[in-house]
């Protein structure tokens, strides 16, 4: 049976045969006939958002708290590159995103036309695929090739670029079973020598160490209960990437928190001295190494990822393992049992000694404060009166997003939406807005800065007009945070625009949006003040002045191995040498 | 081919370069890519080393199954081991990529470029030019009162020697094709 329509109605059909239930978008002139056909059904629902970068985070966020993809409809020229800086940030998080571009009549492609950039150029190194559609009839096939590959081996963006004689014109429809998506099948399932090998490995560990990321959640739901039925099975201590938060819970007993440049303490070391890392969905980022050549130097190294590009790009693996992180561990859960596998106890016991020791530093230990507010006490009572609660968390970029993942516990994957490949300020007030469309009766919170949070503060319009009751939980330093502490600690202390001039009033901005603002400076309101923010039935803006010059620690100096990581203030005279400096 | 001039440690300054610096042994592969010949897909190829900071030391492409769509693209690139690994990993997971093939590691394999040089001269040096040409079984294609243009085909190596002969006769041009390569046996 074979359907004729335009291309416009094409891309509303294969959205609906996608199982698409919103998507985040701007009109424009290059995609009025898809616009025209959004009027004329009622099945998918458009969030109007005010900027084309807010509609690719807002997606992010829908994505990554769903596991389904995010979809995005956005015009020609500037509506396309605009949502550039979004779709670079999902192809850095592995997020699944489909883009869907305007582009102009292809007759007029190449003549410098009104709205006219090479989309599809810009955004080939942004995307993990993109197409151009010059005709109908593969209109259809395409965008079900689209969503295909977006969402299957490692997860990413991809961009459908739609010229506007494509939309009007009348083509056949392909139905999704019929697409053609055979020639991109990325292996799935692991080697079973390797799962031997690697069970093998994990009978003898002496001091081991799961080491999990965003692969873990992008798995799924199954592999982050495979995660946690392995950490009961044997016993070993877990840390995690910052993507990779809630695969397992914060408050479980063998969690050693986050690893890596802001990571824990306990977590570093572990890594550091242990002698079986389990990499789980983790790509070895510079943000978690360190200096490479002192990278857990006496360790055996398992490598789980579905992305064989990312065995062997920084750390050597002594076993990779290729494939989906739910189908290996499956077959690895089996052997073990099946072999009756134990651990080494005896040795195990006494690397939990260890950490104990290491744990007993209390590295997240803050000096508090009764006059002013410390962003870390801030998040201690902001995790403290919503534990337990349908809770969703987003944050922008910089000391407060650290202090976020340190202070806040995740129970659960999903929950945790960050910009961490890219480190993208302006991402967390958007995401918060496609949280919320995908969980319209939870508590979802964006830990901010003030900066960052600055960046599209446009999208509470689009909260307010579509009653999506967000919260933004704003640390107010009066500084770009983390930016200022890289100056103090590389640059001399000489702090070059680093400032945050000219805020505006936070409460009165909240009001002027039809949102409410809540303002607190004194330590002993804050825990009313959090109470307040959770209690209104709306967007509140949560100005929290917090004290302008604290440093966020722990902090392994760009460029330092694991074991030269510095605790607090006392540490950081002449932490960081010249070399140093010139790592980002 | 021009050799490789990459200092001691230089990379390991920048957390954009986090190839272990000891590492100093460059290797030349030649990798056979088929790909979709669909729009774009040379420059997705192109963008790839030229992103990542891989060197193409030549590159030929062209379809070669006109009903089946695929083209194959013939690299030669050099690194060190780990880069050359990551080279192949990365061009595999693009979506119109069907087979990386790495002809220096898979076995024997046949190479060939084919050249074509411009070389203007009179009297002795012509006679030299000539007579240098048949020894490398090289064809002239062109010829006028003061020029040949000869056409050569062999490794580039081979290629290369010609043209360092060819030069104090009078060299005057060269377009040369890139490597085209197909491993040996069955
Ligand atoms: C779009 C963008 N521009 C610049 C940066 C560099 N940067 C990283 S953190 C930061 C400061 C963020 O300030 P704020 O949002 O107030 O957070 P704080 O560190 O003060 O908590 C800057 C400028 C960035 N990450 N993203
Ligand atoms: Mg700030």
């Amino acid at each position: 049976m074979t359907r004729q329509m335009t291309g416009a109605k094409m891309v509303v059909q294969a959205l609906k045969d996608q199982g698409v239930d919103v998507i985040f978008g701007y009109p424009g002139g290059a995609v009025l006939p898809i616009y025209d056909e959004i009027f004329q059904q009622n099945d998918i629902q458009h969030i109007l958002v005010r900027h084309e970068q807010g509609a690719v985070h807002a997606a992010e966020g829908y994505a990554r708290s769903t596991g389904k993809p995010g979809v995005v409809l956005v015009t020609s020229g500037p509506g396309a590159t605009n949502a550039v800086t979004g779709i670079v940030d999902a192809l850095m998080d592995s997020i699944p995103l489909v883009v869907l571009s305007g582009q102009v009549p292809t007759f007029m492609i190449g003549n410098d036309a009104f709205q006219e950039a090479d989309t599809v150029g810009i955004t080939r190194p942004c995307t993990k695929h993109n197409w151009l559609v010059r005709d109908t009839d593969k209109l259809s096939d395409t965008i079900h090739q689209a969503f295909h590959v977006a969402t299957s081996g490692r997860p990413g963006p991809v961009l459908v670029d739609i010229p506007k004689d494509v939309q009007f014109a009348t083509g056949t429809y392909t139905p999704k079973p019929q697409a053609n998506i055979s020639h991109y099948q990325p292996r799935t399932k692991g080697d079973p020598e390797a799962i031997a090998a690697m069970v093998a490995l994990m009978e003898t560990a002496e001091r081991p160490i799961f080491y999990t990321g965003g692969g873990v959640i992008n798995s799924g739901p199954e592999a982050t209960r495979l995660v946690r039925a392995f950490v009961q099975e044997t016993g070993f201590p877990i840390t995690s990437t910052l993507m990779g938060l809630g695969a397992y819970p914060a408050s479980g007993d063998k969690w050693l928190g986050m690893l890596g440049m802001h990571g824990l303490y306990e977590a570093n070391l572990a890594m550091h001295g242990c002698d079986l890392m389990i990499n789980i969905g983790a790509r070895f980022d510079d943000r978690i190494t360190g200096r490479v050549a002192d990278f857990s130097p006496n360790s055996k190294k398992i490598h789980i990822d579905i992305d064989p590009s990312s065995i062997n790009k920084v750390i050597r693996a002594d076993v990779p393992i290729i494939g989906d992180v739910t189908e290996i561990l499956t077959d690895a859960l089996a052997l073990w049992k099946a072999r009756g596998s134990r651990t080494n106890t005896t040795a195990v016991a006494a690397w939990w000694k260890q950490i104990a020791q290491w744990q007993a530093v209390k590295c997240l230990s803050y000096t508090p404060d009764s006059a002013i507010i410390k962003p870390q006490y801030a998040l201690e009572r902001l995790e403290a009166l919503t534990v337990g609660m349908d809770r969703y968390i987003c944050t922008e970029v910089g000391q407060h997003q650290m202090w976020a993942a340190q202070f806040l516990g995740f129970e659960d994957p999903n929950r945790w939406m960050t910009s961490g490949g890219l480190g993208t300020m302006g991402y967390g007030m958007p995401a918060s807005v496609g949280v919320q469309v995908a969980h319209r009766d939870a508590l979802v919170i964006n830990v901010a800065g003030e900066a960052s949070w600055l960046m599209n503060m446009q999208e509470m319009g689009t909260a307010i007009q579509y009653r999506l009751p967000v919260k933004q939980f704003i640390l107010n330093n009066e500084r770009l945070g983390m930016v200022r502490q890289w100056q103090e600690l590389l640059h001399g202390e000489r702090y070059s625009h680093s400032w945050s001039e000219a805020l505006p009033d936070f409460v009165k901005l909240a009001e002027a949006f039809g949102a409410k603002g809540i303002r607190v400076s004194d330590p002993a309101d804050l825990d009313e003040a959090i109470r307040e923010m959770i209690a209104y039935d709306g967007p509140v803006i949560f100005d929290c002045l917090v004290s302008k010059h604290e440093n966020c620690f722990p902090m392994i100096p760009s460029g330092k191995p694991h074991n030269e990581m510095l605790l607090g203030e006392a540490d950081t005279k002449g932490a960081i040498g010249s070399t140093g400096a010139v790592l980002v | 081919m021009s050799a490789l001039n990459i200092k001691q440690g230089a990379s390991g300054h920048s957390a954009y370069d986090l190839r272990d610096p000891n590492i100093q042994l460059i290797e030349v592969h030649t990798l056979a890519v088929l790909v979709d010949n669909e729009a774009g897909v040379l420059a997705r190829v192109i963008g790839l080393f030229s992103g990542r900071g891989y060197n193409i030391e030549s590159l030929t492409v062209a379809e070669v199954d006109h009903t089946g769509h695929r083209s194959r693209i013939t690299i030669v690139t050099s690194g060190t081991p780990q880069v050359i690994e990551q080279i192949k990993r990365q061009l595999e997971r693009m979506v119109p990529v069907h087979e990386v093939h790495d002809l220096t590691v898979e076995g024997p394999a046949v190479q060939r470029e084919l050249a074509l040089l411009k070389v203007v001269g009179t009297g002795d040096k012509r006679v030299e030019a000539l007579r240098l040409a048949d020894i490398f079984r090289a064809n002239v294609v062109d010829s006028t009162l003061e020029s040949f243009v000869f056409e050569i085909t062999g490794t580039p190596e081979k290629v290369d020697a010609f043209a360092d002969l060819m030069r104090p006769l009078g060299l005057m041009d060269v377009a040369r094709t890139g490597v085209a390569a197909l491993s040996r046996g069955a």
